[in-house]
Protein backbone atom coordinates (compact mmCIF):
# COMPACT_ATOMS: atom_id res chain seq x y z
CA UNK A 1 0.00 0.00 0.00
CA UNK A 2 1.27 3.43 -0.90
CA UNK A 3 0.77 6.61 1.07
CA UNK A 4 -1.59 8.02 -1.53
CA UNK A 5 -3.80 4.94 -1.40
CA UNK A 6 -3.92 5.18 2.36
CA UNK A 7 -5.34 8.65 2.10
CA UNK A 8 -8.50 7.50 0.33
CA UNK A 9 -9.29 4.98 3.04
CA UNK A 10 -8.68 7.09 6.09
CA UNK A 11 -12.21 8.16 6.89
CA UNK A 12 -13.47 4.61 6.67
CA UNK A 13 -10.54 3.54 8.80
CA UNK A 14 -11.32 6.12 11.47
CA UNK A 15 -14.99 5.20 11.44
CA UNK A 16 -14.20 1.50 11.74
CA UNK A 17 -15.87 0.77 8.41
CA UNK A 18 -12.87 -0.63 6.61
CA UNK A 19 -12.74 -4.32 5.72
CA UNK A 20 -10.46 -6.16 8.19
CA UNK A 21 -7.82 -7.09 5.58
CA UNK A 22 -7.54 -3.52 4.31
CA UNK A 23 -7.44 -2.26 7.84
CA UNK A 24 -4.54 -4.52 8.67
CA UNK A 25 -2.68 -3.51 5.50
CA UNK A 26 -3.14 0.07 6.50
CA UNK A 27 -1.88 -0.44 10.02
CA UNK A 28 1.10 -2.39 8.75
CA UNK A 29 1.89 0.53 6.48
CA UNK A 30 1.66 2.98 9.35
CA UNK A 31 4.05 0.98 11.49
CA UNK A 32 6.75 1.82 8.97
CA UNK A 33 5.49 5.18 7.80
CA UNK A 34 5.54 7.83 10.45
CA UNK A 35 4.10 10.58 8.20
CA UNK A 36 0.97 8.52 7.55
CA UNK A 37 0.58 7.79 11.25
CA UNK A 38 0.84 11.48 12.02
CA UNK A 39 -1.66 12.20 9.28
CA UNK A 40 -4.23 9.82 10.76
CA UNK A 41 -3.71 11.17 14.23
CA UNK A 42 -4.09 14.79 13.19
CA UNK A 43 -7.17 13.91 11.15
CA UNK A 44 -8.71 12.30 14.22
CA UNK A 45 -7.68 15.30 16.28
CA UNK A 46 -9.46 17.60 13.82
CA UNK A 47 -12.70 15.70 14.36
CA UNK A 48 -12.43 15.59 18.15
CA UNK A 49 -11.57 19.26 18.32
CA UNK A 50 -14.70 20.19 16.40
CA UNK A 51 -16.77 17.95 18.64
CA UNK A 52 -15.30 19.52 21.73
CA UNK A 53 -15.58 23.07 20.48
CA UNK A 54 -19.24 22.94 19.68
CA UNK A 55 -20.95 23.68 22.91
CA UNK A 56 -22.07 27.27 22.87
CA UNK A 57 -25.38 27.48 24.69
CA UNK A 58 -28.58 28.88 23.27
CA UNK A 59 -28.81 32.51 24.42
CA UNK A 60 -31.74 33.03 26.77
CA UNK A 61 -33.21 35.85 24.69
CA UNK A 62 -33.09 33.70 21.54
CA UNK A 63 -34.98 31.00 23.40
CA UNK A 64 -37.60 33.48 24.59
CA UNK A 65 -38.06 35.06 21.16
CA UNK A 66 -38.43 31.63 19.57
CA UNK A 67 -41.19 30.66 21.98
CA UNK A 68 -42.95 33.99 21.56
CA UNK A 69 -42.72 33.70 17.79
CA UNK A 70 -44.17 30.19 17.73
CA UNK A 71 -46.89 31.00 20.22
CA UNK A 72 -47.98 33.91 18.07
CA UNK A 73 -48.06 31.72 14.96
CA UNK A 74 -50.05 29.16 16.91
CA UNK A 75 -52.57 31.74 18.07
CA UNK A 76 -52.89 33.12 14.54
CA UNK A 77 -53.76 29.59 13.48
CA UNK B 1 -40.66 10.91 33.57
CA UNK B 2 -39.90 12.57 30.24
CA UNK B 3 -42.09 11.50 27.37
CA UNK B 4 -40.43 10.11 24.27
CA UNK B 5 -40.26 12.24 21.12
CA UNK B 6 -42.81 9.98 19.53
CA UNK B 7 -45.28 10.37 22.41
CA UNK B 8 -44.88 14.15 22.30
CA UNK B 9 -45.33 14.17 18.53
CA UNK B 10 -48.57 12.22 18.87
CA UNK B 11 -49.88 14.65 21.48
CA UNK B 12 -48.76 17.68 19.46
CA UNK B 13 -50.55 16.32 16.40
CA UNK B 14 -53.83 16.43 18.29
CA UNK B 15 -53.28 20.14 18.97
CA UNK B 16 -51.55 19.88 22.34
CA UNK B 17 -49.41 22.99 22.19
CA UNK B 18 -47.54 22.16 25.40
CA UNK B 19 -46.34 18.92 23.85
CA UNK B 20 -45.06 20.88 20.86
CA UNK B 21 -43.29 23.30 23.20
CA UNK B 22 -41.69 20.39 24.99
CA UNK B 23 -40.25 19.23 21.67
CA UNK B 24 -38.99 22.73 20.97
CA UNK B 25 -37.35 22.86 24.39
CA UNK B 26 -35.72 19.53 23.80
CA UNK B 27 -34.15 20.42 20.46
CA UNK B 28 -33.82 24.20 20.21
CA UNK B 29 -30.25 24.19 21.52
CA UNK B 30 -29.10 21.62 18.99
CA UNK B 31 -30.86 23.28 16.10
CA UNK B 32 -29.42 26.64 17.06
CA UNK B 33 -25.94 25.19 17.24
CA UNK B 34 -26.36 23.62 13.84
CA UNK B 35 -27.58 26.92 12.41
CA UNK B 36 -24.72 28.86 14.00
CA UNK B 37 -22.23 26.49 12.47
CA UNK B 38 -23.89 26.56 9.09
CA UNK B 39 -24.52 30.29 8.96
CA UNK B 40 -21.89 31.78 11.29
CA UNK B 41 -24.06 34.68 12.21
CA UNK B 42 -26.35 34.98 15.19
CA UNK B 43 -29.09 36.88 13.43
CA UNK B 44 -29.33 34.41 10.54
CA UNK B 45 -29.10 31.47 12.92
CA UNK B 46 -31.99 32.82 14.96
CA UNK B 47 -34.05 33.32 11.81
CA UNK B 48 -33.30 29.79 10.71
CA UNK B 49 -34.20 28.44 14.15
CA UNK B 50 -37.60 30.14 14.05
CA UNK B 51 -38.25 29.12 10.47
CA UNK B 52 -37.29 25.49 11.13
CA UNK B 53 -39.61 25.11 14.12
CA UNK B 54 -42.41 26.88 12.29
CA UNK B 55 -42.02 24.32 9.50
CA UNK B 56 -42.07 21.56 12.08
CA UNK B 57 -45.22 22.96 13.60
CA UNK B 58 -46.94 23.25 10.23
CA UNK B 59 -45.68 19.88 9.01
CA UNK B 60 -46.47 17.85 12.11
CA UNK B 61 -49.86 16.65 10.90
CA UNK B 62 -48.27 15.18 7.79
CA UNK B 63 -45.32 13.68 9.65
CA UNK B 64 -45.77 9.94 9.48
CA UNK B 65 -42.79 8.89 11.50
CA UNK B 66 -40.99 7.03 8.74
CA UNK B 67 -37.81 8.63 10.05
CA UNK B 68 -37.30 9.66 13.63
CA UNK B 69 -38.56 13.05 14.71
CA UNK B 70 -35.03 14.32 15.23
CA UNK B 71 -33.88 13.26 11.75
CA UNK B 72 -36.89 14.96 10.23
CA UNK B 73 -36.30 18.10 12.30
CA UNK B 74 -32.65 18.29 11.33
CA UNK B 75 -33.51 17.76 7.70
CA UNK B 76 -35.88 20.73 7.81
CA UNK B 77 -33.37 22.82 9.74
CA UNK B 78 -30.48 21.96 7.44
CA UNK B 79 -32.53 22.82 4.40
CA UNK B 80 -33.57 26.15 5.89
CA UNK B 81 -29.87 26.91 6.40
CA UNK B 82 -28.93 25.79 2.90
CA UNK B 83 -31.67 27.99 1.42
CA UNK B 84 -30.32 30.97 3.32
CA UNK B 85 -26.83 30.22 2.12
CA UNK B 86 -27.98 30.03 -1.50
CA UNK B 87 -29.25 33.57 -1.20
CA UNK B 88 -25.90 34.85 -0.04
CA UNK B 89 -23.28 36.22 -2.34
CA UNK B 90 -20.25 35.60 -0.22
CA UNK B 91 -20.45 31.83 0.12
CA UNK B 92 -17.54 29.74 -1.12
CA UNK B 93 -17.88 28.10 -4.53
CA UNK B 94 -19.40 24.64 -4.31
CA UNK B 95 -16.23 23.02 -5.56
CA UNK B 96 -13.76 21.86 -3.01
CA UNK B 97 -10.12 22.17 -4.13
CA UNK B 98 -9.08 19.40 -1.80
CA UNK B 99 -5.69 19.02 -3.41
CA UNK B 100 -4.68 22.40 -2.03
CA UNK B 101 -5.02 21.02 1.47
CA UNK B 102 -3.26 17.70 1.18
CA UNK B 103 0.30 17.30 2.41
CA UNK B 104 3.11 17.79 -0.06
CA UNK B 105 4.68 14.57 -1.18
CA UNK B 106 8.41 14.28 -1.09
CA UNK B 107 9.27 11.26 -3.15
CA UNK B 108 7.18 8.43 -1.71
CA UNK B 109 6.11 9.87 1.60
CA UNK B 110 4.02 12.89 2.46
CA UNK B 111 5.78 15.69 4.27
CA UNK B 112 3.95 16.23 7.48
CA UNK B 113 4.48 17.68 10.93
CA UNK B 114 2.74 16.56 14.07
CA UNK B 115 0.41 18.72 16.14
CA UNK B 116 1.18 19.28 19.79
CA UNK B 117 0.32 16.27 21.87
CA UNK B 118 -1.95 18.09 24.25
CA UNK B 119 -5.50 17.48 25.39
CA UNK B 120 -8.36 19.14 23.54
CA UNK B 121 -9.11 21.62 26.29
CA UNK B 122 -5.54 22.93 26.04
CA UNK B 123 -5.62 23.17 22.26
CA UNK B 124 -8.94 24.95 22.28
CA UNK B 125 -8.68 28.61 23.07
CA UNK B 126 -10.34 31.70 21.71
CA UNK B 127 -7.93 31.98 18.82
CA UNK B 128 -8.00 28.33 17.79
CA UNK B 129 -11.80 28.23 17.98
CA UNK B 130 -11.89 31.23 15.70
CA UNK B 131 -9.53 29.51 13.24
CA UNK B 132 -11.71 26.41 13.30
CA UNK B 133 -14.86 28.37 12.61
CA UNK B 134 -13.19 30.22 9.76
CA UNK B 135 -12.05 26.93 8.26
CA UNK B 136 -15.56 25.50 8.54
CA UNK B 137 -16.93 28.60 6.90
CA UNK B 138 -14.65 28.11 3.93
CA UNK B 139 -16.11 24.70 3.18
CA UNK B 140 -18.84 24.64 0.56
CA UNK B 141 -22.23 24.47 2.28
CA UNK B 142 -23.02 20.91 1.20
CA UNK B 143 -19.78 19.64 2.70
CA UNK B 144 -20.17 21.74 5.80
CA UNK B 145 -23.64 20.30 6.39
CA UNK B 146 -22.39 16.72 6.13
CA UNK B 147 -19.48 17.38 8.46
CA UNK B 148 -21.66 19.07 11.06
CA UNK B 149 -24.39 16.45 11.07
CA UNK B 150 -22.07 13.49 10.96
CA UNK B 151 -19.06 14.50 13.04
CA UNK B 152 -20.34 17.24 15.31
CA UNK B 153 -23.92 16.09 15.92
CA UNK B 154 -23.08 12.41 15.72
CA UNK B 155 -25.65 11.34 13.10
CA UNK B 156 -25.01 8.04 11.32
CA UNK B 157 -24.20 7.98 7.59
CA UNK B 158 -27.75 6.88 6.87
CA UNK B 159 -29.36 9.58 9.02
CA UNK B 160 -27.14 12.25 7.48
CA UNK B 161 -28.05 11.04 4.00
CA UNK B 162 -31.71 11.07 4.88
CA UNK B 163 -31.51 14.55 6.37
CA UNK B 164 -29.80 15.93 3.27
CA UNK B 165 -31.55 13.84 0.66
CA UNK B 166 -28.32 12.26 -0.61
CA UNK B 167 -27.01 8.70 -0.76
CA UNK B 168 -24.82 7.14 1.91
CA UNK B 169 -22.02 6.95 -0.66
CA UNK B 170 -22.30 10.71 -1.21
CA UNK B 171 -22.28 11.29 2.55
CA UNK B 172 -19.11 9.28 2.93
CA UNK B 173 -17.32 10.94 0.07
CA UNK B 174 -18.25 14.47 1.17
CA UNK B 175 -17.39 13.69 4.76
CA UNK B 176 -13.99 12.40 3.77
CA UNK B 177 -13.20 15.47 1.69
CA UNK B 178 -14.51 17.80 4.36
CA UNK B 179 -12.39 16.18 7.06
CA UNK B 180 -9.23 16.19 4.94
CA UNK B 181 -9.79 19.80 3.97
CA UNK B 182 -10.41 20.98 7.52
CA UNK B 183 -7.33 19.15 8.73
CA UNK B 184 -5.32 20.76 5.94
CA UNK B 185 -6.66 24.24 6.66
CA UNK B 186 -5.83 23.94 10.34
CA UNK B 187 -2.55 22.11 10.14
CA UNK B 188 -0.17 25.04 9.82
CA UNK B 189 -1.86 26.72 12.77
CA UNK B 190 -1.73 23.71 15.09
CA UNK B 191 1.77 22.67 13.99
CA UNK B 192 3.04 26.04 15.12
CA UNK B 193 1.22 25.90 18.42
CA UNK B 194 4.34 24.72 20.19
CA UNK B 195 5.20 21.09 20.00
CA UNK B 196 6.61 19.19 22.92
CA UNK B 197 8.35 16.96 20.41
CA UNK B 198 6.67 13.82 21.63
CA UNK B 199 5.77 11.35 18.97
CA UNK B 200 2.11 10.58 18.81
CA UNK B 201 1.22 7.11 19.86
CA UNK B 202 0.04 4.47 17.45
CA UNK B 203 -3.66 4.01 17.19
CA UNK B 204 -5.15 0.67 16.38
CA UNK B 205 -8.65 0.04 15.24
CA UNK B 206 -8.82 -3.11 13.09
CA UNK B 207 -11.27 -5.81 13.89
CA UNK B 208 -9.92 -9.30 13.95
CA UNK B 209 -10.45 -10.95 10.61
Amino acid sequence: MKCKEILDQLSEYIDGELAPELCQDLERHMEDCHPCLVFVNTLKKTITLYKYASSEPLPKEVHLRLHDYLKKKFQDG
Amino acid sequence: MDLSDQALVEKAKTGDYQAFEALVNRYEGKVYRLAMRMLRNQEDAEDALQEAFLQVYRGLKGFEGRSSFSTWLFRLATNVCLMKIRHRETEPAPLLPLEDYLPRHEEEHPYIQDWPDKPEEVLLNKESRQKMLQALERLPAEYRAVFILRDVEGFSNAETGEALGISVAAVKSRLHRARLTLRGMLSSYFEKMGNGGEKSSSSRGCEES
